[in-house]
């Protein structure tokens, strides 16, 4: 089974705060992490290859420093990573993003399955997953929370929904986007830091890649930010101490008064 | 194409220094001079000059800028499950006719089902102009390949400069796939949506990093516009029994579009109570509720409210209560009308899924948790005193 893994880095998402003064990112002592949607799927392909055996190989794009990213992944147990990585991408949406890593994985010979994050938390799109399946042309399912069965020909898995969950069976090669019910991910082993640290990152450029100057990056991004901003923070009400009875009697007559109550 | 600083307006203030969080941007002779090495264009470095104006971003017009002239009208799904329309989809109808209206086009709802044409009909009572009713057997159920590959026909057909949809489990799974195929801009889950009536543009705005930032995305020049939206933030459509519009009825044969994932079974979870991203009020516990038990006290509140119960990652962790009642970051996102907040911290990543309720009301011991930077109103006290004292209190005052 030759299972391939995107991930993404991302602000270490607990740093992530605004400076009150500025309203803007604070970024001094923001570290980088693995989307942490995306260590449940590496996570996944490593239980997956452990059933069935096979390959994890786990490509990121992003700037060089991306490469740390794959690294963890490889600690935790990987066997291949790759940097898609150029000049040429920066400016990507969702839509260039999903067709630059559709063309990496493209480079990577035979793949059976891919596992994706449900989405990554510093853009909250969940746009990726679905967009790399629709751009290789393969079955995809969202949102799943179990793999019930693999084989070398099908997966079976359940897929969260709002309202309950459904199981669904599809022929490999497909996707899948991974949510945090899955599993529990594993930390890193001292040999597998060992070993990621020594390493060989692949590195994949545009050229390497034969990818089409007008779908990649700025340019082949249907999507443009306009402006980013800091939500004025809601700032908190009444704060009520002291007698329970009292306080009650004011948060009931304050919620009837809401007329949110059917 | 790429990012510019004008020389002439900018005077070296270094606020796009700090905005960036890329850390390309450094003060040279008094000038930002920016690394495109670094930058990802994110714009928060234009946010920040917005006083001096000096930082653009431009981009080419190619081939797509010419054929978005061929696009007009605005284009919305409608979501079925089960033939019931869901609520978000009322939603859109609403916020898809102002928009209409403010560009003086149509509104085009699209519809898949079987057996729905009059839900379909109605659709017009609620301002639709036009419904394209696809009806199939295939149809019954969310199918990916199916849904994505009708909706690209229906946009490839009417081709509608805008088109918007529930960001729901469904919306969210499928139209990235339309996205890709039509080559349309998408933007994520918005919560608000405005129209630059000159330039036919759509402005969506959506929290990124879980809510700390606020980004507005525009579609400059391919078509269509495509958003998916945040349930419960747009009002409804009002229906309207005397507007008058046209039905396309397509029917859709048996396996005549391609579709290879197989649902085996759909699967209700039992606990009535538990689709919190549908509740109007929620009641959420976290670990400052203390022990599994407890957690009855919360489904009791809920029910005399008739909401429903939510949970923090912590109280999931413990066991406490199942994955699909967590909110926060790496939960579900909810905008009830009413969050109560009970034992619960309030760290980043619970606000992250719950902090655009309407309004929030937090009971905690402790009086300086976090919580209560964000609750319309606070409770300083024991949530295993106060929660029970609540549900009695309604329970007298609503007689149930
Ligand atoms: C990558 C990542 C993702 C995460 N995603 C999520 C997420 O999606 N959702 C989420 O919720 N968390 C998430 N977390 C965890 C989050 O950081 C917090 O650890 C968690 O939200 C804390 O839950 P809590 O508020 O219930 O517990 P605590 O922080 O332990 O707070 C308990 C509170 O209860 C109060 N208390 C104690 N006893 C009582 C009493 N008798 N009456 C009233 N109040 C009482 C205490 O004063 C305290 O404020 C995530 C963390 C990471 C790193
Ligand atoms: N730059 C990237 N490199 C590799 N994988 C990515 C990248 N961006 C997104 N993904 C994958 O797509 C998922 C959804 O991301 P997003 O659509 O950005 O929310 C992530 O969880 C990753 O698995």
């Amino acid at each position: 089974m030759n299972i391939v893994v995107c991930i993404k880095q991302v602000p270490g998402t607990t740093q992530v705060q605004i400076n009150p003064e500025t309203g803007t990112l604070v970024r001094d002592g923001v570290d980088a992490v693995v989307n942490p949607f995306d260590e449940y799927a590496i996570e996944e392909a490593l239980r997956i290859k452990d059933r069935v055996g096979g390959t994890v190989k786990v490509i990121s794009m992003g700037p060089p420093q991306a490469e740390t990213a794959l690294r963890s992944a490889l600690a935790m147990g990987a066997d291949e990573g790759y940097l898609v990585s150029d000049r040429a991408f920066a400016g990507s949406d969702t839509w260039a993003t999903s067709y630059t890593l559709s063309r990496g994985i493209k480079s990577l010979g035979k793949v059976d399955l891919i596992i994706c994050g449900k989405q990554a938390v510093d853009g909250d799109t969940a746009q990726v997953g679905p967009g790399v399946a629709e751009m290789l042309d393969i079955p995809f399912v969202a949102w799943v929370r179990k793999v019930e069965e693999i084989s070398g020909s099908n997966i079976r898995v359940e897929r969260l929904m709002e309202d309950g969950y459904e199981v669904i069976d599809m022929p490999l090669p497909s996707l899948i986007t991974v949510v945090k019910e899955i599993n529990e991910p594993r930390m890193a082993s001292l040999k597998g830091k060992m070993r990621a640290k020594k390493a060989e990152i692949k590195q994949l450029t545009a050229a390497d890649l034969n990818a089409e100057a007008d779908n990649i990056g700025l340019k082949g991004s249907p999507t443009q930010v306009l402006r980013s901003f800091v939500p004025p923070k809601k700032s908190g009400g009444e704060k009520m101490t002291g007698d329970v009875a009292d306080m009650v009697e004011k948060t009931v007559s304050t919620i009837l008064d809401l007329n949110v109550i059917k | 194409m790429g990012i510019k600083v004008d020389l002439e307006k900018c005077i070296g203030c270094s606020l796009c220094v700090r905005a960036c969080a890329q850390d390309a941007i450094k003060i040279v002779d008094k000038k930002a001079v920016i690394d495109t090495d670094k930058c990802n264009y994110c714009a928060a470095c234009v946010e920040a000059c917005k006083k001096f104006n000096a930082i653009e971003i431009e981009k080419e017009a190619g081939a797509a800028a010419a054929e978005a002239a061929n696009y007009s009208h605005v284009g919305v799904f409608i979501e079925q499950r089960g033939g019931e329309i869901h609520g978000v989809s009322y939603e859109m109808l609403g916020e898809g006719r102002k928009l209409a209206d403010a560009l003086g086009e149509q509104l085009i709802a699209v519809v898949l089902g079987h057996n729905l044409n009059s839900k379909a009909e109605e659709l017009v009572k609620f301002g639709a102009d036009k419904v394209v009713y696809y009806d199939g057997p295939d149809l019954e159920n969310f199918r990916d390949e199916i849904y994505a590959g009708l909706v690209s026909s229906f946009i490839d057909d009417q081709k509608p400069s805008i088109f918007l949809a529930g960001a729901t489990a469904v919306g969210r799974s499928f139209i990235p796939k339309v996205a890709a195929k039509v080559y349309g801009g998408l933007t994520a889950d918005c919560t608000k949506l405005e129209i630059d009536v000159d330039k036919k543009l759509l402005l969506g705005t959506r929290p990124a990093f879980g809510g700390n930032l606020m980004a507005t995305i525009i579609c400059p020049h391919h078509r269509p516009q495509m958003a998916t939206v945040r349930h419960k933030v747009m009002k409804p459509a009002v229906k309207d029994d005397h507007r008058q519009g046209e039905v396309i009825v397509h029917k859709v044969a048996e396996g005549t579009v391609q579709e290879r994932t197989n649902v085996i079974d759909i699967v209700k979870e039992v606990e009535s109570t538990v689709n919190i991203t549908e509740a109007d009020i929620i009641v959420a516990g976290g670990r400052g509720m203390q022990k599994p038990e407890n957690f009855e006290m919360l489904r009791e509140l809920a029910e005399v409210l008739g909401g429903a119960v939510g949970a923090s990652r912590a109280a999931v962790d413990s066991g406490w209560i199942p994955y699909s009642h967590q909110v926060g970051q790496t939960g579900k996102t909810v905008c009830p009308k009413l969050y109560i907040a009970c034992g619960i911290s309030g760290s980043v990543q619970h606000q992250a899924g719950m902090q655009s309720s309407d309004y929030i009301i937090a009971v905690n011991t402790d009086p300086d948790a976090d919580i209560f930077q964000i609750a319309n109103l606070g409770i300083v006290g024991n949530a295993l005193e106060v929660v029970p004292a609540l549900t009695e209190s309604f329970r007298k005052a609503l007689n149930k």
